[in-house]
Protein backbone atom coordinates (compact mmCIF):
# COMPACT_ATOMS: atom_id res chain seq x y z
CA UNK A 1 0.00 0.00 0.00
CA UNK A 2 1.50 3.35 -1.22
CA UNK A 3 1.67 6.06 1.68
CA UNK A 4 -0.56 8.43 -0.51
CA UNK A 5 -3.42 5.70 -0.31
CA UNK A 6 -2.76 5.09 3.20
CA UNK A 7 -3.51 8.61 4.03
CA UNK A 8 -6.72 9.01 2.05
CA UNK A 9 -8.00 6.05 3.69
CA UNK A 10 -6.86 7.79 7.36
CA UNK A 11 -8.61 10.91 6.35
CA UNK A 12 -12.02 8.34 5.76
CA UNK A 13 -12.22 7.00 8.59
CA UNK A 14 -11.30 9.99 10.56
CA UNK A 15 -14.23 10.79 8.65
CA UNK A 16 -16.41 8.10 9.50
CA UNK A 17 -15.36 8.83 13.48
CA UNK A 18 -16.80 12.64 13.19
CA UNK A 19 -19.79 11.38 11.57
CA UNK A 20 -20.42 9.17 14.63
CA UNK A 21 -19.37 11.23 17.47
CA UNK A 22 -21.45 14.46 15.97
CA UNK A 23 -24.64 11.82 15.33
CA UNK A 24 -24.45 11.03 19.36
CA UNK A 25 -24.94 15.00 19.99
CA UNK A 26 -27.73 15.80 17.25
CA UNK A 27 -31.31 14.64 18.20
CA UNK A 28 -34.49 16.36 19.30
CA UNK A 29 -34.69 15.29 22.92
CA UNK A 30 -33.42 18.24 24.76
CA UNK A 31 -31.81 16.82 27.40
CA UNK A 32 -30.21 13.87 25.77
CA UNK A 33 -29.67 11.25 28.85
CA UNK A 34 -26.85 8.87 28.65
CA UNK A 35 -29.51 6.21 28.01
CA UNK A 36 -30.80 8.16 24.50
CA UNK A 37 -26.85 8.76 23.69
CA UNK A 38 -26.12 5.04 24.25
CA UNK A 39 -28.79 3.25 24.11
CA UNK A 40 -30.98 4.53 21.58
CA UNK A 41 -28.26 7.03 18.76
CA UNK A 42 -24.91 5.24 19.35
CA UNK A 43 -26.65 1.58 17.57
CA UNK A 44 -29.09 3.51 15.29
CA UNK A 45 -25.00 5.45 13.74
CA UNK A 46 -23.12 2.08 13.86
CA UNK A 47 -26.20 0.30 12.15
CA UNK A 48 -26.20 3.30 9.68
CA UNK A 49 -22.55 2.83 9.14
CA UNK A 50 -22.95 -1.07 8.70
CA UNK A 51 -25.65 0.18 5.87
CA UNK A 52 -23.69 2.53 4.09
CA UNK A 53 -20.77 1.00 3.66
CA UNK A 54 -22.72 -2.55 2.46
CA UNK A 55 -24.84 -0.26 -0.36
CA UNK A 56 -21.58 2.06 -1.10
CA UNK A 57 -18.90 -0.72 -1.87
CA UNK A 58 -21.87 -2.85 -3.65
CA UNK A 59 -22.32 -0.08 -5.95
CA UNK A 60 -18.53 0.14 -6.66
CA UNK A 61 -18.16 -3.17 -7.60
CA UNK A 62 -21.03 -3.77 -9.78
CA UNK A 63 -19.68 -0.38 -11.76
CA UNK A 64 -16.47 -1.79 -12.42
CA UNK A 65 -18.32 -5.26 -13.04
CA UNK A 66 -20.50 -3.84 -15.69
CA UNK A 67 -18.36 -0.95 -16.81
CA UNK A 68 -20.91 1.32 -16.02
CA UNK A 69 -20.87 4.22 -13.70
CA UNK A 70 -24.59 4.55 -13.43
CA UNK A 71 -24.81 0.80 -11.50
CA UNK A 72 -26.34 0.97 -8.09
CA UNK A 73 -28.05 -1.60 -5.88
CA UNK A 74 -31.19 0.56 -5.97
CA UNK A 75 -31.43 1.44 -9.87
CA UNK A 76 -30.18 -1.50 -11.07
CA UNK A 77 -33.36 -3.58 -8.86
CA UNK A 78 -31.15 -5.68 -6.79
CA UNK A 79 -31.82 -4.47 -3.70
CA UNK A 80 -35.28 -4.77 -4.76
CA UNK A 81 -34.67 -8.56 -4.78
CA UNK A 82 -33.09 -8.20 -1.41
CA UNK A 83 -36.38 -6.38 0.16
CA UNK A 84 -38.26 -9.28 -1.85
CA UNK A 85 -36.45 -11.79 0.00
CA UNK A 86 -36.21 -9.94 3.53
CA UNK A 87 -40.03 -9.64 3.41
CA UNK A 88 -40.67 -13.74 2.20
CA UNK A 89 -38.83 -14.66 5.38
CA UNK A 90 -41.01 -12.45 7.69
CA UNK A 91 -43.83 -13.52 5.75
CA UNK A 92 -43.19 -16.86 6.20
CA UNK A 93 -43.09 -16.37 10.51
CA UNK A 94 -39.40 -14.77 10.54
CA UNK A 95 -39.42 -18.30 12.36
CA UNK A 96 -37.11 -20.52 10.25
CA UNK A 97 -34.84 -22.15 11.45
CA UNK A 98 -32.38 -19.76 12.11
CA UNK A 99 -35.05 -17.09 13.56
CA UNK A 100 -34.43 -13.07 12.95
CA UNK A 101 -31.06 -14.22 11.37
CA UNK A 102 -32.58 -15.71 8.69
CA UNK A 103 -33.97 -12.52 7.45
CA UNK A 104 -30.66 -11.29 5.81
CA UNK A 105 -29.59 -14.38 4.22
CA UNK A 106 -32.79 -14.68 2.39
CA UNK A 107 -32.14 -11.37 1.50
CA UNK A 108 -28.98 -12.11 0.28
CA UNK A 109 -30.99 -15.10 -1.77
CA UNK A 110 -32.92 -12.26 -3.26
CA UNK A 111 -30.52 -9.80 -4.12
CA UNK A 112 -28.01 -12.63 -5.77
CA UNK A 113 -31.43 -13.81 -7.91
CA UNK A 114 -31.65 -10.51 -9.04
CA UNK A 115 -27.91 -10.11 -10.13
CA UNK A 116 -28.03 -13.29 -11.88
CA UNK A 117 -31.45 -12.02 -13.55
CA UNK A 118 -29.57 -8.59 -14.64
CA UNK A 119 -26.56 -10.24 -15.70
CA UNK A 120 -28.68 -12.47 -17.82
CA UNK A 121 -30.74 -10.01 -19.37
CA UNK A 122 -28.74 -6.51 -19.71
CA UNK A 123 -24.61 -7.80 -19.52
CA UNK A 124 -24.92 -10.62 -21.98
CA UNK A 125 -22.21 -9.32 -23.91
CA UNK A 126 -19.64 -7.94 -21.32
CA UNK A 127 -20.20 -4.27 -21.49
CA UNK A 128 -23.73 -3.30 -20.16
CA UNK A 129 -25.38 -0.52 -22.29
CA UNK A 130 -26.66 1.88 -20.15
CA UNK A 131 -30.28 1.28 -21.41
CA UNK A 132 -30.67 -2.20 -20.80
CA UNK A 133 -29.36 -2.04 -17.47
CA UNK A 134 -31.65 0.76 -16.68
CA UNK A 135 -34.72 -0.73 -18.51
CA UNK A 136 -33.89 -4.24 -16.55
CA UNK A 137 -33.83 -2.48 -13.34
CA UNK A 138 -36.54 -0.45 -13.32
CA UNK A 139 -39.05 -3.36 -14.63
CA UNK A 140 -37.43 -5.74 -11.78
CA UNK A 141 -38.06 -2.71 -9.52
CA UNK A 142 -41.87 -2.37 -10.28
CA UNK A 143 -42.24 -5.93 -9.97
CA UNK A 144 -40.52 -6.27 -6.40
CA UNK A 145 -41.82 -3.33 -5.31
CA UNK A 146 -45.65 -5.38 -6.24
CA UNK A 147 -44.62 -8.09 -4.48
CA UNK A 148 -43.70 -6.82 -1.47
CA UNK A 149 -46.81 -4.97 -1.16
CA UNK A 150 -48.49 -8.51 -1.72
CA UNK A 151 -46.58 -10.33 0.50
CA UNK A 152 -47.18 -8.28 2.96
CA UNK A 153 -50.81 -7.60 2.29
CA UNK A 154 -51.53 -11.25 2.36
CA UNK A 155 -48.98 -12.10 5.55
CA UNK A 156 -50.85 -9.48 7.35
CA UNK A 157 -47.87 -7.72 8.12
CA UNK A 158 -49.40 -4.96 6.37
CA UNK A 159 -49.10 -2.26 8.93
CA UNK A 160 -48.58 0.31 6.66
CA UNK A 161 -45.71 2.08 8.16
CA UNK A 162 -44.47 -1.37 7.33
CA UNK A 163 -44.50 -1.68 3.71
CA UNK A 164 -43.47 2.07 3.33
CA UNK A 165 -40.34 1.67 5.67
CA UNK A 166 -39.58 -1.29 2.93
CA UNK A 167 -39.46 0.78 0.27
CA UNK A 168 -38.51 3.89 1.07
CA UNK A 169 -35.51 2.63 2.86
CA UNK A 170 -34.80 4.21 6.85
CA UNK A 171 -32.69 3.64 9.73
CA UNK A 172 -34.58 1.62 12.64
CA UNK A 173 -33.43 -0.68 15.51
CA UNK A 174 -33.11 -3.85 15.38
CA UNK A 175 -32.38 -6.78 17.73
CA UNK A 176 -29.00 -7.82 18.51
CA UNK A 177 -29.37 -11.08 16.69
CA UNK A 178 -30.29 -9.62 13.52
CA UNK A 179 -27.68 -7.14 13.91
CA UNK A 180 -24.74 -9.76 14.42
CA UNK A 181 -25.96 -11.48 11.05
CA UNK A 182 -25.73 -8.20 9.03
CA UNK A 183 -22.18 -7.37 10.62
CA UNK A 184 -21.20 -11.18 9.92
CA UNK A 185 -22.65 -10.84 6.51
CA UNK A 186 -21.05 -7.36 5.41
CA UNK A 187 -17.79 -8.80 6.76
CA UNK A 188 -17.83 -11.39 4.83
CA UNK A 189 -18.84 -9.60 1.25
CA UNK A 190 -16.50 -6.70 2.22
CA UNK A 191 -13.49 -9.14 2.32
CA UNK A 192 -14.70 -10.51 -0.92
CA UNK A 193 -14.97 -7.03 -2.18
CA UNK A 194 -10.84 -6.44 -1.13
CA UNK A 195 -9.48 -10.07 -2.76
CA UNK A 196 -11.14 -8.60 -6.09
CA UNK A 197 -10.35 -4.87 -5.68
CA UNK A 198 -7.03 -5.50 -7.96
CA UNK A 199 -9.23 -7.83 -10.30
CA UNK A 200 -11.58 -4.94 -10.76
CA UNK A 201 -9.16 -2.44 -12.47
CA UNK A 202 -8.76 -5.17 -15.29
CA UNK A 203 -12.06 -5.69 -15.39
CA UNK A 204 -12.97 -2.51 -15.38
CA UNK A 205 -11.05 -2.56 -18.88
CA UNK A 206 -14.23 -4.82 -20.45
CA UNK A 207 -13.91 -8.73 -20.46
CA UNK A 208 -11.30 -9.89 -23.10
CA UNK A 209 -8.87 -7.37 -21.69
CA UNK A 210 -9.23 -8.47 -18.27
CA UNK A 211 -8.85 -12.46 -19.54
CA UNK A 212 -6.02 -11.12 -21.58
CA UNK A 213 -4.26 -9.59 -18.99
CA UNK A 214 -4.66 -13.22 -16.71
CA UNK A 215 -7.99 -12.69 -14.73
CA UNK A 216 -10.02 -15.85 -14.66
CA UNK A 217 -13.33 -13.68 -15.64
CA UNK A 218 -16.28 -15.98 -15.28
CA UNK A 219 -14.67 -16.96 -11.47
CA UNK A 220 -13.91 -13.46 -10.52
CA UNK A 221 -17.40 -12.46 -11.36
CA UNK A 222 -18.75 -15.25 -9.58
CA UNK A 223 -17.36 -13.81 -6.58
CA UNK A 224 -17.73 -10.41 -7.28
CA UNK A 225 -22.04 -11.08 -7.72
CA UNK A 226 -21.72 -12.80 -4.54
CA UNK A 227 -19.92 -10.16 -2.48
CA UNK A 228 -22.53 -7.70 -3.77
CA UNK A 229 -25.46 -9.89 -2.83
CA UNK A 230 -24.10 -10.42 0.53
CA UNK A 231 -23.41 -7.00 0.83
CA UNK A 232 -26.90 -5.77 -0.68
CA UNK A 233 -28.88 -8.48 1.47
CA UNK A 234 -27.20 -7.44 4.59
CA UNK A 235 -27.94 -4.01 4.33
CA UNK A 236 -31.19 -4.03 3.28
CA UNK A 237 -32.59 -6.31 5.00
CA UNK A 238 -32.35 -3.78 8.19
CA UNK A 239 -32.73 -0.78 6.13
CA UNK A 240 -35.19 -1.49 3.21
CA UNK A 241 -34.43 0.28 -0.41
CA UNK A 242 -32.14 3.00 0.57
CA UNK A 243 -31.26 4.76 -3.24
CA UNK A 244 -28.35 5.84 -4.82
CA UNK A 245 -26.02 5.50 -1.67
CA UNK A 246 -24.19 3.41 -4.27
CA UNK A 247 -23.88 5.86 -7.06
CA UNK A 248 -23.25 8.89 -4.76
CA UNK A 249 -20.46 7.98 -2.54
CA UNK A 250 -18.11 5.69 -5.29
CA UNK A 251 -18.67 8.57 -8.02
CA UNK A 252 -17.62 11.46 -5.52
CA UNK A 253 -14.65 9.33 -4.44
CA UNK A 254 -13.44 8.63 -7.95
CA UNK A 255 -13.59 12.48 -8.73
CA UNK A 256 -11.49 12.62 -5.53
CA UNK A 257 -8.96 10.14 -5.84
CA UNK A 258 -9.11 8.55 -9.11
CA UNK A 259 -10.53 5.00 -10.70
CA UNK A 260 -8.13 2.40 -8.92
CA UNK A 261 -10.25 0.04 -6.93
CA UNK A 262 -7.19 -1.02 -4.40
CA UNK A 263 -8.57 2.55 -2.74
CA UNK A 264 -11.57 2.65 -4.29
CA UNK A 265 -13.19 0.07 -2.52
CA UNK A 266 -12.17 0.07 0.87
CA UNK A 267 -12.63 4.15 0.71
CA UNK A 268 -16.27 3.27 -0.77
CA UNK A 269 -17.08 1.05 3.06
CA UNK A 270 -15.51 4.27 5.06
CA UNK A 271 -17.45 7.04 2.53
CA UNK A 272 -20.29 5.00 2.30
CA UNK A 273 -20.40 4.41 6.33
CA UNK A 274 -19.47 8.18 6.83
CA UNK A 275 -22.12 9.01 4.37
CA UNK A 276 -25.28 7.51 5.74
CA UNK A 277 -24.35 8.39 9.22
CA UNK A 278 -24.92 11.90 8.43
CA UNK A 279 -27.54 11.42 6.33
CA UNK A 280 -29.67 9.34 9.01
CA UNK A 281 -28.80 12.35 11.46
CA UNK A 282 -29.80 14.61 9.04
CA UNK A 283 -33.24 12.61 8.33
CA UNK A 284 -33.44 12.96 12.23
CA UNK A 285 -33.13 16.18 12.81
CA UNK A 286 -34.40 18.54 10.00
CA UNK A 287 -37.98 18.10 10.13
CA UNK A 288 -38.11 17.28 14.27
CA UNK A 289 -40.03 15.90 15.78
CA UNK A 290 -40.96 14.11 12.89
CA UNK A 291 -38.02 11.54 11.06
CA UNK A 292 -37.50 11.64 7.76
CA UNK A 293 -37.17 8.06 5.91
CA UNK A 294 -33.19 8.23 5.05
CA UNK A 295 -33.77 6.98 1.68
CA UNK A 296 -36.52 9.82 1.19
CA UNK A 297 -33.10 12.05 1.61
CA UNK A 298 -30.52 10.00 0.11
CA UNK A 299 -32.40 9.94 -2.83
CA UNK A 300 -33.13 13.68 -3.33
CA UNK A 301 -29.19 14.29 -3.59
CA UNK A 302 -29.04 10.76 -5.99
CA UNK A 303 -31.32 11.64 -8.60
CA UNK A 304 -29.97 14.68 -9.86
CA UNK A 305 -26.43 13.10 -9.75
CA UNK A 306 -27.99 9.99 -11.78
CA UNK A 307 -29.42 12.01 -14.46
CA UNK A 308 -26.06 14.13 -14.96
CA UNK A 309 -24.38 10.72 -15.39
CA UNK A 310 -26.98 9.47 -17.70
CA UNK A 311 -26.63 12.12 -19.73
CA UNK A 312 -23.34 11.76 -20.06
CA UNK A 313 -23.07 8.02 -20.50
CA UNK A 314 -25.60 8.72 -23.72
CA UNK A 315 -23.48 11.05 -25.17
CA UNK A 316 -20.50 9.19 -24.84
CA UNK A 317 -22.42 5.46 -26.43
CA UNK A 318 -25.43 6.98 -28.50
CA UNK A 319 -28.08 3.83 -28.29
CA UNK A 320 -27.47 0.78 -30.35
CA UNK B 1 13.17 -22.84 -38.68
CA UNK B 2 12.62 -22.54 -34.71
CA UNK B 3 9.34 -23.50 -32.99
CA UNK B 4 6.46 -21.08 -33.80
CA UNK B 5 5.58 -18.91 -31.16
CA UNK B 6 1.43 -19.18 -31.95
CA UNK B 7 0.20 -21.44 -33.68
CA UNK B 8 -2.97 -22.34 -35.28
CA UNK B 9 -4.11 -25.42 -36.94
CA UNK B 10 -7.54 -26.00 -38.51
CA UNK B 11 -9.36 -23.40 -36.89
CA UNK B 12 -13.32 -23.28 -37.73
CA UNK B 13 -15.57 -21.23 -36.16
CA UNK B 14 -19.06 -20.25 -36.82
CA UNK B 15 -21.43 -17.46 -35.11
CA UNK B 16 -24.92 -19.18 -35.73
CA UNK B 17 -25.15 -20.38 -39.18
CA UNK B 18 -22.73 -18.11 -40.73
CA UNK B 19 -19.00 -19.24 -40.60
CA UNK B 20 -16.31 -16.78 -39.63
CA UNK B 21 -13.05 -18.97 -39.76
CA UNK B 22 -12.91 -22.01 -42.15
CA UNK B 23 -9.93 -24.05 -41.62
CA UNK B 24 -7.22 -21.79 -40.86
CA UNK B 25 -3.62 -22.55 -39.94
CA UNK B 26 -1.46 -19.75 -39.28
CA UNK B 27 2.17 -19.77 -37.59
CA UNK B 28 3.93 -17.09 -35.93
CA UNK B 29 7.76 -17.49 -35.84
CA UNK B 30 10.39 -15.70 -34.11
CA UNK B 31 11.74 -12.54 -35.55
CA UNK B 32 9.06 -11.88 -37.78
CA UNK B 33 6.23 -9.74 -38.35
CA UNK B 34 3.27 -11.58 -39.65
CA UNK B 35 0.53 -9.21 -40.90
CA UNK B 36 -3.40 -10.50 -41.86
CA UNK B 37 -5.33 -8.86 -43.97
CA UNK B 38 -8.63 -9.36 -45.57
CA UNK B 39 -12.03 -7.60 -46.53
CA UNK B 40 -14.45 -6.82 -43.83
CA UNK B 41 -15.97 -9.43 -42.32
CA UNK B 42 -12.77 -12.19 -43.68
CA UNK B 43 -12.72 -13.28 -40.14
CA UNK B 44 -9.75 -11.50 -38.65
CA UNK B 45 -10.49 -10.14 -35.52
CA UNK B 46 -12.15 -13.43 -34.86
CA UNK B 47 -8.96 -15.14 -35.68
CA UNK B 48 -7.12 -12.87 -33.55
CA UNK B 49 -9.65 -13.53 -30.43
CA UNK B 50 -8.93 -17.52 -31.15
CA UNK B 51 -5.14 -17.07 -30.89
CA UNK B 52 -5.27 -14.91 -27.70
CA UNK B 53 -7.66 -17.57 -26.36
CA UNK B 54 -10.59 -15.66 -25.17
CA UNK B 55 -12.35 -16.98 -28.21
CA UNK B 56 -12.77 -20.91 -28.06
CA UNK B 57 -12.64 -22.07 -31.41
CA UNK B 58 -15.43 -24.80 -32.48
CA UNK B 59 -13.20 -26.99 -34.44
CA UNK B 60 -8.77 -26.75 -34.63
CA UNK B 61 -5.86 -25.97 -31.78
CA UNK B 62 -4.47 -22.81 -31.02
CA UNK B 63 -0.70 -23.68 -29.32
CA UNK B 64 1.33 -21.27 -27.36
CA UNK B 65 4.94 -21.88 -27.42
CA UNK B 66 4.31 -25.39 -27.60
CA UNK B 67 1.28 -25.93 -25.21
CA UNK B 68 -2.55 -25.80 -26.02
CA UNK B 69 -3.53 -22.70 -25.13
CA UNK B 70 -6.76 -24.11 -23.47
CA UNK B 71 -4.36 -25.75 -21.52
CA UNK B 72 -2.87 -23.01 -19.87
CA UNK B 73 -4.41 -20.38 -17.33
CA UNK B 74 -5.39 -16.94 -18.52
CA UNK B 75 -2.33 -16.34 -15.95
CA UNK B 76 -0.07 -18.29 -17.99
CA UNK B 77 -1.64 -16.96 -21.41
CA UNK B 78 -0.77 -13.32 -20.22
CA UNK B 79 2.85 -14.13 -19.08
CA UNK B 80 3.69 -15.11 -22.93
CA UNK B 81 1.10 -12.91 -24.69
CA UNK B 82 0.74 -9.65 -25.02
CA UNK B 83 -2.82 -8.31 -26.93
CA UNK B 84 -3.29 -4.96 -27.87
CA UNK B 85 -6.95 -4.05 -29.05
CA UNK B 86 -8.62 -1.27 -30.56
CA UNK B 87 -9.51 1.56 -28.48
CA UNK B 88 -12.66 0.84 -26.28
CA UNK B 89 -15.28 2.98 -24.94
CA UNK B 90 -13.66 3.62 -21.19
CA UNK B 91 -15.84 5.11 -18.83
CA UNK B 92 -14.05 5.84 -15.97
CA UNK B 93 -11.16 8.43 -15.50
CA UNK B 94 -8.07 5.36 -15.01
CA UNK B 95 -5.31 7.53 -15.28
CA UNK B 96 -2.34 6.98 -18.23
CA UNK B 97 0.00 6.22 -15.71
CA UNK B 98 -2.44 3.13 -13.96
CA UNK B 99 -3.40 1.98 -17.65
CA UNK B 100 -0.12 1.28 -18.16
CA UNK B 101 0.81 -0.53 -14.95
CA UNK B 102 -2.03 -3.06 -15.92
CA UNK B 103 0.59 -4.78 -18.24
CA UNK B 104 2.37 -5.98 -15.26
CA UNK B 105 -1.12 -7.58 -13.74
CA UNK B 106 -0.45 -11.24 -14.48
CA UNK B 107 3.18 -10.23 -12.51
CA UNK B 108 1.05 -9.99 -9.64
CA UNK B 109 -0.21 -11.29 -6.33
CA UNK B 110 -4.19 -11.11 -6.14
CA UNK B 111 -3.70 -7.96 -4.09
CA UNK B 112 -1.89 -6.37 -6.72
CA UNK B 113 0.98 -5.45 -5.06
CA UNK B 114 3.78 -4.09 -7.47
CA UNK B 115 7.08 -4.13 -6.47
CA UNK B 116 9.74 -1.56 -7.76
CA UNK B 117 10.66 -3.80 -10.74
CA UNK B 118 7.00 -3.41 -11.69
CA UNK B 119 7.46 0.19 -10.86
CA UNK B 120 10.50 0.79 -12.89
CA UNK B 121 9.24 -1.25 -15.71
CA UNK B 122 5.90 0.95 -16.10
CA UNK B 123 8.17 3.99 -16.26
CA UNK B 124 10.33 2.35 -18.71
CA UNK B 125 7.19 1.72 -21.19
CA UNK B 126 6.30 5.14 -20.14
CA UNK B 127 8.92 6.60 -21.40
CA UNK B 128 9.42 4.46 -24.47
CA UNK B 129 6.31 5.45 -25.96
CA UNK B 130 7.10 9.59 -25.06
CA UNK B 131 4.16 9.25 -22.21
CA UNK B 132 5.65 10.06 -19.68
CA UNK B 133 4.80 13.85 -19.57
CA UNK B 134 0.97 12.43 -19.72
CA UNK B 135 0.83 10.21 -16.83
CA UNK B 136 -1.21 11.61 -15.10
CA UNK B 137 -3.99 12.19 -17.69
CA UNK B 138 -6.93 10.34 -17.43
CA UNK B 139 -7.31 8.18 -20.43
CA UNK B 140 -10.69 9.27 -21.61
CA UNK B 141 -9.56 12.57 -22.10
CA UNK B 142 -6.99 11.71 -24.19
CA UNK B 143 -7.06 11.88 -28.36
CA UNK B 144 -7.33 8.55 -30.00
CA UNK B 145 -3.40 8.25 -31.20
CA UNK B 146 -2.98 9.29 -27.28
CA UNK B 147 -4.73 5.96 -26.52
CA UNK B 148 -3.07 4.01 -29.14
CA UNK B 149 0.31 4.98 -27.69
CA UNK B 150 -1.17 3.66 -23.99
CA UNK B 151 -2.06 0.30 -25.12
CA UNK B 152 0.92 0.15 -27.02
CA UNK B 153 2.89 1.18 -23.91
CA UNK B 154 0.61 -1.32 -21.50
CA UNK B 155 1.92 -4.22 -23.93
CA UNK B 156 5.88 -2.91 -23.46
CA UNK B 157 5.05 -2.99 -19.79
CA UNK B 158 3.88 -6.66 -19.54
CA UNK B 159 7.50 -7.41 -21.42
CA UNK B 160 6.46 -10.46 -23.01
CA UNK B 161 7.72 -11.90 -26.44
CA UNK B 162 4.57 -12.24 -28.65
CA UNK B 163 2.68 -9.60 -29.39
CA UNK B 164 -0.86 -9.67 -31.44
CA UNK B 165 -2.55 -6.11 -32.25
CA UNK B 166 -5.86 -5.40 -33.82
CA UNK B 167 -5.68 -3.01 -36.70
CA UNK B 168 -3.12 -0.29 -34.78
CA UNK B 169 -3.14 1.88 -36.97
CA UNK B 170 -7.08 2.46 -37.79
CA UNK B 171 -7.88 6.21 -37.73
CA UNK B 172 -4.29 6.96 -37.82
CA UNK B 173 -3.51 9.81 -40.24
CA UNK B 174 -0.29 9.13 -42.39
CA UNK B 175 2.51 10.02 -40.50
CA UNK B 176 1.62 8.35 -37.40
CA UNK B 177 0.69 4.93 -39.15
CA UNK B 178 4.00 5.19 -40.43
CA UNK B 179 5.62 5.86 -37.47
CA UNK B 180 3.80 3.08 -35.78
CA UNK B 181 4.97 0.76 -37.85
CA UNK B 182 8.31 1.65 -37.65
CA UNK B 183 8.33 1.46 -33.97
CA UNK B 184 6.94 -1.93 -34.27
CA UNK B 185 9.60 -3.26 -36.34
CA UNK B 186 12.43 -1.46 -33.74
CA UNK B 187 10.66 -3.03 -31.00
CA UNK B 188 10.84 -6.60 -33.10
CA UNK B 189 14.27 -6.00 -34.19
CA UNK B 190 15.55 -4.79 -30.26
CA UNK B 191 15.72 -8.70 -28.82
CA UNK B 192 15.90 -11.49 -30.53
CA UNK B 193 12.86 -14.29 -30.23
CA UNK B 194 10.16 -11.76 -30.03
CA UNK B 195 7.46 -11.94 -32.75
CA UNK B 196 4.30 -10.09 -34.08
CA UNK B 197 0.86 -10.70 -35.38
CA UNK B 198 -1.32 -7.95 -36.80
CA UNK B 199 -4.37 -7.59 -38.08
CA UNK B 200 -4.68 -4.23 -40.47
CA UNK B 201 -7.04 -2.98 -43.68
CA UNK B 202 -3.72 -1.00 -44.65
CA UNK B 203 -2.46 -2.90 -47.51
CA UNK B 204 0.73 -0.27 -48.34
CA UNK B 205 1.69 -0.52 -45.06
CA UNK B 206 1.72 -3.91 -44.94
CA UNK B 207 3.13 -4.39 -48.22
CA UNK B 208 6.06 -2.42 -46.68
CA UNK B 209 6.31 -3.48 -43.53
CA UNK B 210 5.44 -7.33 -43.09
CA UNK B 211 7.67 -10.21 -43.34
CA UNK B 212 4.92 -12.56 -43.96
CA UNK B 213 1.14 -11.73 -44.78
CA UNK B 214 -1.78 -14.08 -44.45
CA UNK B 215 -4.32 -13.08 -46.61
CA UNK B 216 -8.23 -13.83 -45.22
CA UNK B 217 -11.22 -14.26 -47.69
CA UNK B 218 -14.56 -15.52 -46.02
CA UNK B 219 -12.78 -16.98 -43.64
CA UNK B 220 -10.63 -18.69 -45.05
CA UNK B 221 -6.68 -18.53 -46.54
CA UNK B 222 -6.68 -17.06 -50.09
CA UNK B 223 -2.66 -16.70 -49.77
CA UNK B 224 0.11 -16.86 -48.11
CA UNK B 225 3.73 -16.27 -48.06
CA UNK B 226 6.27 -12.92 -48.69
CA UNK B 227 4.02 -9.49 -50.00
CA UNK B 228 5.32 -9.78 -53.12
CA UNK B 229 3.59 -13.44 -53.67
CA UNK B 230 0.59 -12.21 -51.99
CA UNK B 231 -0.47 -8.86 -53.05
CA UNK B 232 -0.46 -9.09 -56.58
CA UNK B 233 -2.71 -7.19 -58.64
CA UNK B 234 -4.50 -9.96 -59.86
CA UNK B 235 -5.57 -11.20 -56.30
CA UNK B 236 -6.08 -7.63 -55.22
CA UNK B 237 -8.62 -7.08 -57.82
CA UNK B 238 -10.56 -11.11 -56.75
CA UNK B 239 -10.43 -10.18 -52.94
CA UNK B 240 -10.65 -6.46 -52.80
CA UNK B 241 -12.74 -5.22 -55.96
CA UNK B 242 -9.80 -3.27 -56.16
CA UNK B 243 -7.90 -2.09 -59.15
CA UNK B 244 -4.13 -1.32 -57.72
CA UNK B 245 -0.76 -0.86 -58.92
CA UNK B 246 2.17 -3.21 -57.48
CA UNK B 247 5.61 -1.84 -58.04
CA UNK B 248 8.77 -3.43 -56.78
CA UNK B 249 10.48 -1.22 -54.63
CA UNK B 250 14.55 -0.77 -55.79
CA UNK B 251 14.92 -0.57 -51.92
CA UNK B 252 13.25 -4.25 -51.71
CA UNK B 253 10.24 -5.47 -51.46
CA UNK B 254 7.08 -3.76 -52.95
CA UNK B 255 4.81 -0.74 -53.24
CA UNK B 256 0.48 -1.23 -53.33
CA UNK B 257 -0.94 1.78 -54.66
CA UNK B 258 -4.68 1.49 -55.31
CA UNK B 259 -6.42 3.10 -57.57
CA UNK B 260 -9.86 2.75 -57.63
CA UNK B 261 -12.64 0.05 -56.91
CA UNK B 262 -13.84 -2.21 -60.01
CA UNK B 263 -17.54 -3.98 -58.94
Amino acid sequence: MTRSRAAVLVALALLLAGALASSLFVGSAEHATREIVLGIRLPRALLAALVGAGLATAGALLQALLQNPLADPYVLGISGGAALGGVAALALGGGLWLGSAAVPIVAFAGALGASLLLYAIAAAGGRAPAHSLLLTGVVFNAFASSLIVFATSAADLARVAGVFLWLIGSIRMVEPALLAAVAALLALGLAIALRFAYALNLIAQGDETASQLGVDVPAARRWILAGTALMIGASVSVSGLIGFVGLIVPHLLRLSFGSDHRLLVPASALGGAAFLVVADTLARVVLAPTELPVGALTALVGGPLFLVLLRRDLARMPAA
Amino acid sequence: MSAALVEARGLAHAFGATPVLRGVDVALSPGKMLVVLGPNGAGKTTLLRALSGVLRPHAGEVTLDGVAIAARTRREVARRLAVVPQESAMPFPFSVREMVALGRAPFLGPLGRESADDVARTDAALAALDLAALAGRAYPTLSGGEKRRVLLARALAQGVDTWLLDEPTAHMDLGHGLYCFEWLRGWLAAAPGRGILLVTHDLVLAARFADELLLLERGAVAARGTPADVLTAERIAAVYGVEARVERDPAGGIIVSPLRAIR
